[in-house]
């Protein structure tokens, strides 16, 4: 302990590059950390979804919808203990250019299948009743300005025309990948407004036992094989990875590109630390001939080392896991639920050690053995 | 002045240190080439799927064709107008098109399905859209079931060489063509017959129509005279707008993701580059103090080290080019998010952007050079001497 002061003296010797090798170990790291977090989520996406809930959708495609009519004959089906239905929306609110997903379901049966909406029993009393009411996720809140209560109006892009509805209640998610900016409201107003044309854009199947899922989604699709609109029925796990993968490899390209630079800053990072150490080729030799052993000065340069790469991994991992959800950080609505996870922090903390070897341990191991001799003929 | 021949002695002198401040400002110009690369390649493919001269029709209110619908009396009433042009037969170039989206599965992963874009077009459509041609094969015909497959489709997915039969809808369809609609995103759709889509999909109603404008600059006109027809509700684009707008949603974020991670590598890079200076000046205090004691004025000590920064941040962007240079070309894929359908897209390495990257790098090498030259330059001769 009493070599911390030798350690903090070394350090504040050049204060400007200190500061610099340490925020740009910061920055790099925190780099790594969004980056990272970014594949992170978009797997976590994908790995959604209830054991227990399969999806139904018309195997034309996702565009297609099905009968509503098919809904009686899958809940009598063996193994079906739930069952409810949803259709996609796509309305738009104000000038439209902030996008947020909205569709219509059968809302008693959907909140029942989806535990993970949670909001308090008045409001969804009250969205119950309100034929026209809403709910809606607590970040269309301050992202609309909207407050609960309130009418609000979207223009429909698929289903023409103005629709009203009263925000009944606000929910919030207890899955971040269920999505905090969704509007949901009721089918059966939606289906009145278009004529009755009773369709379901996708039917969610609530089942009793996960092992049953391949057996039951055969029968579902079975049992429509033959008719206008064959369906096609896969897990809600499978749903949602359908979904992450649409992106293709665009957000592997982006993620990988950018953590090979990462590593290159590092690298620049570990050089200019190394510059730093060689300068001290005389002192070092000095603090030999007072007496201090090689083993100390070895872990004296190593300490140093340490100390950069440990303030700049504090600063940069922290600095990612603390900023992303002070500022609410979705990813403009595509990646929901967006979080840094423990595992990426203990990979970003690998690093830093990483870091702090590669940096360290050349000077170290050069102070360790140099000859006083030689070395103290370059001092004055 | 001092000569440059200086600077690039000393860098020389110094290969492992200069090697690897330029590998990393070289990587970060690689990587703000790259994702504007990708960026502009995926803008240029939507760019080029419009036509100046063509105008699309939706329904009122409908942002996508996706979301739009069209009945046969609109159709007819478009077809009538004065505003579109006609083909050498008299007949009038518009296509009322069919517009859904199937899923695919991939060629290499079969459990990876893309959602195509099926478009069902008129006879006319090849002539409409002057871009397409055909490039094997023969258009299909109509009243049988034939479709035609984009060139960028064909490597990607199964069952799309010609004479194949591709399933969908609930009916084989044998591929009779493969087109080419030079890079656009045309070329990662699948056409048939608008009549024999129309019952298989979503019923008597087309989603869209595209015409050839007769008057290639009389677009309000058209667009104002079509949208005040009060016997249909209609929004009318001009097909290269509607495109480019379509491209907006996934391009402001690929561009923006560009910028912010090369932002915050520059800035890391930057501070490389200051310490590395900070380094040589150190080590190099007798060298200055002997310039400045031959007479060199400090204003040419402080220009000749940031060139030597600069010079060092060229070497990097050069690099940076030279890595990023392979990249041209790749396809690769991603949803559109606007239109919710797979476009295929190469990465787009223009000499713009290159001179973008070079001047990205001489700014960063200027930057974390200025302090390192400004101390230089004030060093006190007598105790660098020392």
């Amino acid at each position: 302990m009493k070599y911390l002061r030798l350690v903090v003296a070394n350090l504040g010797r050049h204060k400007l590059r200190t500061i610099l090798t340490i925020a740009s170990v910061a920055l790099a790291l925190f780099l790594f950390a969004s980056l990272r977090s970014v594949t992170t989520t978009l797997a976590a996406t994908a790995q959604f979804g209830g054991a227990r809930r399969l999806v139904t959708l018309n195997a034309t495609g996702l565009v297609f919808p099905l009968p509503l009519a098919y809904g009686n004959r899958i809940k009598a089906l063996r193994g079906v203990t739930g069952l409810s239905w949803a259709n996609w929306f796509g309305g738009k609110y104000g000038d439209g250019k902030r996008f947020f997903a909205n569709f219509a379901v059968d809302a008693e049966s959907y909140l029942k299948i989806y535990p993970e909406i949670v909001l308090p029993p008045e409001q969804r009393d009250a969205f119950l009743k309100d034929r026209t009411g809403a709910i809606i996720g607590k970040r269309l809140l301050p992202q609309f300005g909207w407050k609960l209560g309130q009418n609000v109006t979207l223009q429909g892009t698929i289903f023409q025309g103005d629709w009203t509805f009263t925000v009944d209640g606000v929910y919030t998610p207890t899955d971040p990948a269920i999505g905090d900016d969704v509007l949901i409201f009721h089918h059966d107003y939606f289906d009145e407004r278009i004529g009755r044309a009773g369709i379901a854009g996708w039917y969610i199947v609530e089942i009793d036992d996960p092992a049953h899922a391949p057996a039951i989604a055969k029968s579902i699709d079975d049992m429509f094989r033959n008719s206008s609109s064959p369906t096609k029925t896969g897990t809600e796990r499978e749903f949602q990875a359908s979904f992450a993968t649409m992106w293709g490899n665009v957000s592997f390209l982006m993620s990988t590109i950018g953590l090979a630079v990462v590593f290159a800053i590092l690298l620049v990072t570990a050089n200019a630390m190394m510059m730093s150490a060689r300068e001290r080729t005389a002192e070092i030799a000095v603090l030999k001939t007072v007496g201090f052993s090689d083993r100390l000065l070895f872990g004296l340069v190593m300490v140093e080392a340490g100390a950069m790469a440990l303030s700049g991994a504090v600063l940069g991992l922290g600095g990612a896991k603390v900023l992303y959800p002070a500022i609410k950080f979705n990813g403009m609505g595509f990646l929901p639920g967006f979080a840094v996870t423990t595992s990426t922090l203990i990979i970003g903390a690998l690093v830093a050690v990483g870091l702090m070897l590669a940096s360290g341990l050349v000077p170290a191991l050069r102070a360790a053995r140099l000859p006083v001799v030689q070395a103290l003929r370059h001092v004055e | 002045m001092i000569p440059i021949v200086y600077n690039v002695r000393s860098v020389v002198r110094r290969p492992v240190s200069t090697a690897l401040t330029a590998l990393g400002v070289g990587l970060v110009v690689a990587v703000f080439i790259g994702m504007l690369a990708l960026a502009n390649g995926f803008r240029a493919a939507l760019a080029k799927t419009g036509s100046n001269t063509n105008v699309l029709i939706l329904r009122k209110g409908a942002d996508s064709e996706l979301s739009s619908g069209l009945g046969r009396d609109v159709v007819s009433i478009i077809s009538a107008s004065p505003q579109v042009a006609t083909a050498a037969d008299k007949r009038p170039l518009v296509s009322p098109e069919v517009y859904v989206l199937i899923p695919l599965a991939k060629s290499f992963d079969t459990t990876q399905v893309a959602n195509v874009v099926v478009r069902g077009v008129s006879d006319q459509a090849w002539d409409v859209r002057s871009n397409i041609k055909v490039t094997e094969g023969q258009r299909f015909t109509s009243g049988r079931p034939e479709v035609c497959v984009g060139t960028r489709l064909v490597q990607r997915f199964p069952h799309t060489g010609i004479g194949q039969t591709l399933h969908f809808a609930g009916r084989d369809w044998t591929v009779a063509c493969h087109f080419s609609a030079a890079g656009s995103a045309f070329e990662s759709e699948i056409w048939g017959e608008n009549e024999q889509f129309m019952p298989v999909f979503r019923g008597d109603v087309f989603q869209s129509i595209t015409f050839r404008l007769n008057d290639p600059h009389a677009f309000e006109d058209a667009q104002r005279a079509l949208q005040d027809d009060k016997r249909m509700t209609v929004d009318v684009h001009r097909e290269s707008e509607f495109y480019a707008q379509q491209s907006q949603l996934l391009g402001n974020i690929l561009s923006f993701l560009a910028v912010v991670i090369t932002g915050i590598m520059a800035v890391g890079a930057v501070f490389g580059a200051i310490n590395t200076m900070y380094a040589a000046i150190a080590s190099r205090a007798p060298e200055i103090g002997v310039l400045l004691t031959l007479g060199f004025r400090p204003a040419s000590v402080l220009l000749s080290f940031l060139a030597e920064s600069a010079f060092i941040a060229v070497i990097g962007g050069l690099l940076g080019c030279l890595f990023a240079l392979p990249l041209n070309g790749i396809v690769t894929s991603t949803t559109n998010w606007s239109s919710f359908s797979e476009i295929a897209f190469s990465f787009r390495v223009t000499p713009a952007l290159l001179l973008a990257g070079l001047i990205f790098a001489v700014v960063m090498g200027v930057v974390g050079g200025f302090f390192p030259a400004l101390r230089a330059a004030r060093l006190q001769v007598v105790q660098a001497l020392r």
